[in-house]
């Protein structure tokens, strides 16, 4: 392998994609688009929203209110107030998102059989998750009057009735409710897939099919070097893609980072090689682009998405899934993510991922290498 | 023009023992059960112009692409430049430049960026990189469009440019496919220029094409039809020794019509309209002349004697493809 090739085909590699806006935006936009897509739309579900009671009514009803929200998954109690400025400082202070306030009327207005009302004020500073409490609020709020209203029913015919319908939340998009935690790390995991195999599976299809690739193979330029070459630009761009994630999952998203900074850069680094060789593999059975990537989003997306771990846990999957899933790499490099990134742990928890990964990279590289004929058919 | 070249002193001459820098023994290439090329033997002589003519789909490409190495033959076998096509074909590409017949640069670099790429590729030292770009830029005159995109260049330029990258490192043979297809006549012209200033320098060029003018410029030619070698030789011995029959120029008004009274004439082979007149293929001019001279003059054409000239390339290959397709035709009919 002469570094001189291997040098004027990454040279050119870059040329090509800086002069072509769609690689660039694939390369840079598409994974921050999927980051802060699937980094809101699944960690809305704002479970343990703080909550700030004023009681002003204070009766056996006010408080069976009150316990109905704070006996909800979806809220823990901040404190008990009775001063508006405190609810506000409170919620600046970002003690609390939701305060309650319950009228002295109460229980006055509810005996009476009249509407009784609550007030509830909601932090709007991030409206998505105002919205979503507020629609915790309204569902708690209705499932307590629906109560009452049989109450009442029952007692106006002596029967003691039992509540026809509950209502059970059901949370759509992340039924499993995951938290933000988990997501971004397994989002990494699935952008740097998905960007690295989708960018080079095009790259050797396009120069067969620009018939470019018949004057390549004219010349002493070997395989190896031709593909080495034609990765550097993607590895870089993975690189952008890997330190841009991290820090919108720490600056953005508040993911804590328990663990080791070059052990993480490393394992990643390895796994963007891992993405790249099975791209470039892809790139080069497929020798048409639009094969290429189809077959790469078949093959590495949609693994990535389903069965890393990712949004489905592996041991809910049925038994032949999941002995699927140990051929996925994402699946290690989720595993591996996730414990640097949220428990801290260090290579002698994870070295059994890291050495499947280190394994199935080379292989598939070396396959690529392998499959790679200087020669037209 | 061919014969002034000044090969003597060309450095390639000095080293290599072989009169021949290609030799193909039997070049058999099969896609399927379609022989696109069948049994091709010939053999290139080092520093001449070898022309390739043949129609389209003859099998010029599948030929060249096999003599360098990027092609696997079905049968037979070869070498270039002392190397086996098939065993050797990675150390055959460090001695020649290939020019494809579909350009195949990259259209999205500069002219620097497509040389400065196959000097690193070509492994051409630092202190060589400069010198042969600024020769390469000033032999495709691209000197002022050197931070162009090659997606703006035009034909002509974008063929030398490709012609430029393919010698870069100076190789003792080069393989050019239809160089020169879909360019206009002037720069058909320089370009065909540049290859005898290449061969003068003893560069061997194996150049492929259909234009019969072109073929006129080579050493010595090959005429390839359905994939088979059906005459091997210099212009002058392919126009005096490879036609058995003799030409006879008719000049005369209505040539369409007088072509049909010919043709039916006894000895006349065929008859085929040639710029403002007629050329007759006869198995005999002596006979021919006379009897086309008293057939039109009895069917009222005014026409001045006829007479007897020496085929151009042209006559040679559509006599060759005659005979060629009149000795298929049967065979063909028995195997449907
Ligand atoms: N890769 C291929 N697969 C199948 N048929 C091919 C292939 N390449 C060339 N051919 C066929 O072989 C014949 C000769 O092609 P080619 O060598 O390109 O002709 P030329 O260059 O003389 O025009 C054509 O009929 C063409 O269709
Ligand atoms: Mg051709």
């Amino acid at each position: 392998m002469k570094f001189q090739r291997v040098k004027a085909v990454a040279k050119k590699e870059f040329l090509h994609v800086i002069r072509d806006w769609r690689s660039l935006i694939m390369g840079l936009a598409i994974p921050m688009l999927l980051l802060f897509m699937f980094g809101y739309a699944l960690t809305l579900d704002v479970d343990q929203v703080p909550l700030m009671v004023w009681d002003q009514s204070n009766t056996p009803a006010s408080r069976d209110v009150v316990s109905s929200f704070t006996g909800s998954r979806y809220f823990t109690l901040a404190g008990y107030t009775d001063k508006y400025r405190e609810i506000e400082r409170a919620i600046d202070e970002r003690r609390a998102l939701v305060a309650l306030v319950i009228p002295p009327d109460f229980a006055r207005r509810l005996d009476a059989g009249r509407q009784a009302r609550v007030q509830a004020l909601v932090d709007g500073s991030d409206s998505n998750t105002a919205t979503i409490a507020l629609g915790y609020a309204e569902f708690i709020v209705a499932g307590y009057s629906g109560r009452v209203a049989l109450e009442r029913l029952g007692r106006t015919s002596g029967a003691a009735l039992t509540q026809p319908i509950t209502v059970e939340p059901r949370v759509w998009f992340n039924a499993d409710m995951l938290s933000r935690n988990a997501i971004v790390p397994g989002l990494i995991a699935v952008i740097m897939m998905v960007i690295a195999a989708l960018l080079t599976s095009l790259t050797v299809a396009r120069e067969w099919e620009t018939g470019t690739m018949e004057q390549l193979i004219s010349t002493p330029l070997t395989g190896p070097e031709l593909i080495i070459g034609k990765l550097v630009p993607y590895f870089c761009i993975g690189i952008v893609d890997l330190i841009l994630s991290l820090l919108v999952g720490r600056y953005v998203f508040q993911v804590p980072f328990r663990g080791d900074r070059p052990l993480l850069l490393a394992m990643s680094i390895l796994f963007l090689i891992v993405a790249l060789a099975l791209g470039m593999l892809i790139s080069i059975v497929g020798k048409s682009q639009f094969v290429a990537s189809q077959f790469a989003m078949v093959a590495t997306l949609l693994p990535a998405f389903l069965l890393s771990g990712f949004v489905f846990p592996i041991e809910n999957m049925p038994f032949l899934l999941r002995i699927f899933t140990h051929i996925i790499p994402a699946r290690y490099f989720v595993t591996i993510l996730r414990g640097i990134y949220l428990k801290g742990v260090g290579l002698s928890v994870l070295w059994g991922e890291a050495l499947f990964l280190v394994v199935f990279g080379g292989v598939v590289l070396t396959v690529a290498m392998w499959r790679f004929r200087k020669k037209i058919t | 023009m061919c014969s002034q070249k000044n090969r003597e002193h060309s450095p390639y001459f000095s080293h290599g023992d072989l009169d021949n820098t290609v030799t193909l023994k039997e070049l058999v290439k099969r896609f399927g059960d379609f022989t696109a090329v069948n049994r091709i033997s010939l053999d290139v002589k080092k520093g001449e112009i070898f022309g390739f003519l043949g129609p389209n789909g003859a099998g010029k490409s599948t030929t060249i692409r096999m003599l360098c190495g990027i092609l696997r033959p079905s049968g037979g076998s070869g070498t270039v430049a002392g190397f086996d096509i098939v065993t050797d074909a990675e150390q055959i590409k460090e001695h020649i430049g290939y020019m494809s017949q579909k350009f195949s640069l990259y259209e999205d670099l500069t002219v620097e960026e497509n040389i400065d790429f196959y000097s690193g590729i070509y492994k051409i030292p630092a202190e060589k990189k400069q010198p042969r770009k600024e020769w390469v830029i000033a032999m495709a005159g691209l000197a002022e469009h050197r931070a162009s995109l090659t997606a703006t260049l035009s034909g002509g330029w974008k063929q030398r440019l490709a012609l430029g990258c393919a010698i870069l490192h100076e190789p003792p043979i080069i393989f050019l496919d239809e160089p020169t297809s879909g360019v206009d006549p002037i720069s058909r012209r320089n370009f065909w220029d540049l290859i005898y200033r290449l061969a003068a320098d003893g560069i061997t060029v194996f150049v492929t094409t259909h234009y019969m003018d072109e073929a006129e410029y080579c050493d010595r030619l090959g005429f390839i039809y359905r994939g088979e070698l059906i005459a091997l030789g210099t212009p002058e011995e392919l126009k005096t020794r490879h036609m058995a029959e003799e030409i006879v120029e008719v000049l005369c008004e209505r040539p369409q019509d007088a072509m049909e009274i010919i043709e039916e004439l006894p000895g006349i082979r065929h008859a085929a309209l040639f710029g403002r007149g007629l050329h007759v293929v006869a198995e005999r001019a002596v006979e021919a002349i006379p009897a086309i001279t008293a057939r039109l003059a009895t069917a009222g054409f005014q026409a001045p004697q006829p007479e007897r000239i020496v085929p151009s390339l042209e006559d040679v290959f559509v006599s060759l493809i005659e005979t060629k397709d009149r000795e298929a035709a049967p065979q063909q009919e028995f195997e449907r």
